[in-house]
């Protein structure tokens, strides 16, 4: 039986029709997401623009909210960050690598990655219960900038075994095969090979799991970090030998989102403006920081296609 | 009348061979439960190029993969009986010896050009950084030396520092090709190296692997038979796992003993 021209005709015509119902729809849920963040951000804008000169940056909080300014926590923030990216990217990718170039396919590593991923959805305050436990009293480190930097670690170390794994199984067998069959060692593979052509990706995952990290607020709450601190951690790197001092591990810190959440708190509507105006900062590093990544990612990308 | 692959091999093939390379003795392989190869038996002869044909599926790769060891990089792979490597005559399959030894000394080059996404120079290096080479100066004579063997140095000695993916397929090739030589291996595979080549490029490596018997040994599996035909001094016929018939090429194309064999050179299936 075939179709005439007619019945064709009007086949297509209700096809296309569900095209156009789609797209509509498709453009409702989009601007569901996008109008939300623009609302939001318009509305930081507004509440918090009049606070944002040099002086927010570079004073410490205040009682005085016309004189308080975010430069602890901005330095809280680096510094655990700072701590954060140094246990969490060789953690990362060490096991991202052994899960996907070394362990053998059995029910065990199954087992595992199963895990690693449930560990990504894990509440954010359970790790700072884990934290309070392990770090702050186990280990003995103290309500510091390195038990926090350890708990958000912990908390974004999914993130990059995952993105890790990912950016490892892009590469074609045949690469692997051909370095193999140079006589390349396993080791020599990962390092020659594996981890530098998946550079891009890796460090995609990295970002995004810092991001994800510099916004964190219950489990650094949850370890004890202060809400109010008018003094900085004494300097990484010094005039003086050994010129490189680690005190600022164990000092006392606050981070960006708590003195958010501390201005939030208060009943004067001028520390509603300076939380505003945090939450300004707050989010554009984070947007700062997922360009980079896609900075990143294309570059690498533009490298190497395979 | 069928004879067994057992005596086909080696002497009783009733074909002259000069010193063997290696030795492919009774070999049966296994993925898994799944029986690939069956009694595999084939001679390789020092120096000359033997060709691997076969319909698709006929265990022709699988037994190519073999002699490098390359099933070793996946769980579940087996093997069974002997592949003997000359001089030593080593059983290069048991257990005791190491892959990565083996592949120090045998050679591969891939069905699809697979140069890594480094430079055109740094390819060709690899395999001596791998072997430890420290010395600028050796590694840059060497890098040439392999470049110049694979017909490449002319075409690309004056941008050695760019990207090897932006090379053309056939070019790619040849720079694996070269990437393989550079080790000096004694023997090397072939795995239907211009299967992903356009009739030009194809031509070139052909005339290279013609050239290239001087200095080592080569086994190729290839598809096309008027390849092997153009290639290669020795050719077996595989099929469904086994090998059908061995011989001088020369012979196996015009006077095939078996049925099957004259079947598939004749287009009749495959």
């Amino acid at each position: 039986m075939a179709y005439d021209a007619q019945t064709v005709r009007r086949l297509v015509a209700r096809g296309k029709h569900w095209d156009k119902v789609f797209v509509i729809i498709g453009l409702l849920s989009l601007m569901v997401g996008v109008l939300t963040l623009a609302v939001l951000l318009a509305g930081l804008i507004h509440d918090g623009a009049g606070r944002l000169n040099l002086d927010f940056f570079s004073n410490f909080p205040s009682r005085r909210a016309e004189r308080a300014g975010i430069l602890s926590a901005l330095v809280g923030s680096s510094l655990v960050m700072l701590v954060t990216a140094l246990a969490a990217i060789p953690l990362g990718i060490a096991a991202g690598v052994y899960l996907e170039e070394y362990a053998r396919k059995n029910w065990l590593t199954e087992i595992i990655e199963i895990n690693v991923t449930n560990l990504a959805g894990v509440p954010s305050i359970i790790y700072g219960l884990l934290a309070l436990g392990l770090f702050v009293y186990a280990f003995d480190f103290g309500q510091s900038i390195l038990s926090a930097g350890l708990t958000l670690a912990l908390l974004i170390l999914p993130v990059i075994i995952v993105a890790t794994r990912e950016a490892i199984r892009a590469i074609p067998g045949t690469i692997r095969e051909g370095a193999y069959a140079l006589g390349a060692t396993r080791w020599q593979t990962v390092r020659d090979h594996v981890v530098p052509y998946s550079t891009g990706g890796i460090l995609t995952g990295v970002i995004i799991g810092l991001a994800r990290a510099i916004g964190e607020t219950a489990p650094v709450i949850t370890i004890g970090a202060l809400t109010f601190i008018a003094f900085l951690p004494e300097a990484p790197v010094g005039g003086e030998f050994p010129f490189i001092s680690f005190e600022w591990l164990s000092s006392p810190f606050t981070v960006m989102p708590i003195q958010m959440f501390n201005w939030l708190s208060r009943p004067q509507a001028a520390f509603q403006e300076n939380a505003a105006a945090a939450g300004m900062v707050l989010v554009v590093l984070t947007l700062l920081m997922n360009a980079l990544a896609i900075w990143l990612r294309l570059r690498y990308r533009k490298r190497i296609k395979w | 009348m069928e004879m067994s692959a057992n005596e086909l091999a080696g002497q009783k093939t009733g074909v002259e061979l000069s010193a063997l390379k290696a030795e492919a003795r009774n070999l049966n392989f296994y993925y898994g439960d799944m029986q690939a190869l069956k009694g595999v038996s084939l001679p390789v002869a020092e120096r000359r190029v033997t060709a691997l044909i076969g319909p698709s599926g006929c265990g022709k790769s699988t037994f190519l993969r073999c002699f490098n060891r390359m099933h070793d990089l996946y769980d579940g792979s087996r093997y069974e009986g002997e592949i003997v490597f000359q001089p030593d005559g080593v059983n290069i399959l048991e257990r005791s010896v190491d892959p990565i030894e083996v592949r120090m000394r045998i050679g591969m080059v891939f069905q699809k050009p697979n140069p890594f996404p480094k430079s055109i120079f740094e390819n060709v290096a690899y395999g001596l950084r791998v072997r430890g080479e420290r010395s600028r100066r050796v590694m840059a004579e060497k890098v040439e030396a392999a470049l110049r063997d694979a017909s490449l140095w002319d075409e690309v000695s004056d941008r050695l520092d760019d990207m090897a993916f932006n090379l053309s397929g056939g070019q790619q090739q040849r720079l694996c090709i070269a990437r393989a030589l550079a080790t000096e291996p004694e023997l090397m595979l072939f795995d239907e190296p211009t299967s992903a080549l356009d009739p030009i490029a194809t031509a070139n490596i052909e005339e290279l692997i013609h050239r290239l018997k001087d200095k080592v040994t080569i086994l190729i599996v290839t598809h096309n038979m008027q390849q092997a035909a153009r290639v290669s001094d020795y050719t077996a016929f595989m099929y469904l796992g086994e090998l059908v018939e061995f011989g001088d090429t020369n012979l196996i194309f015009t006077n095939p003993k078996s049925k099957q064999t004259e079947d598939y050179i004749t287009g009749r299936y495959g």
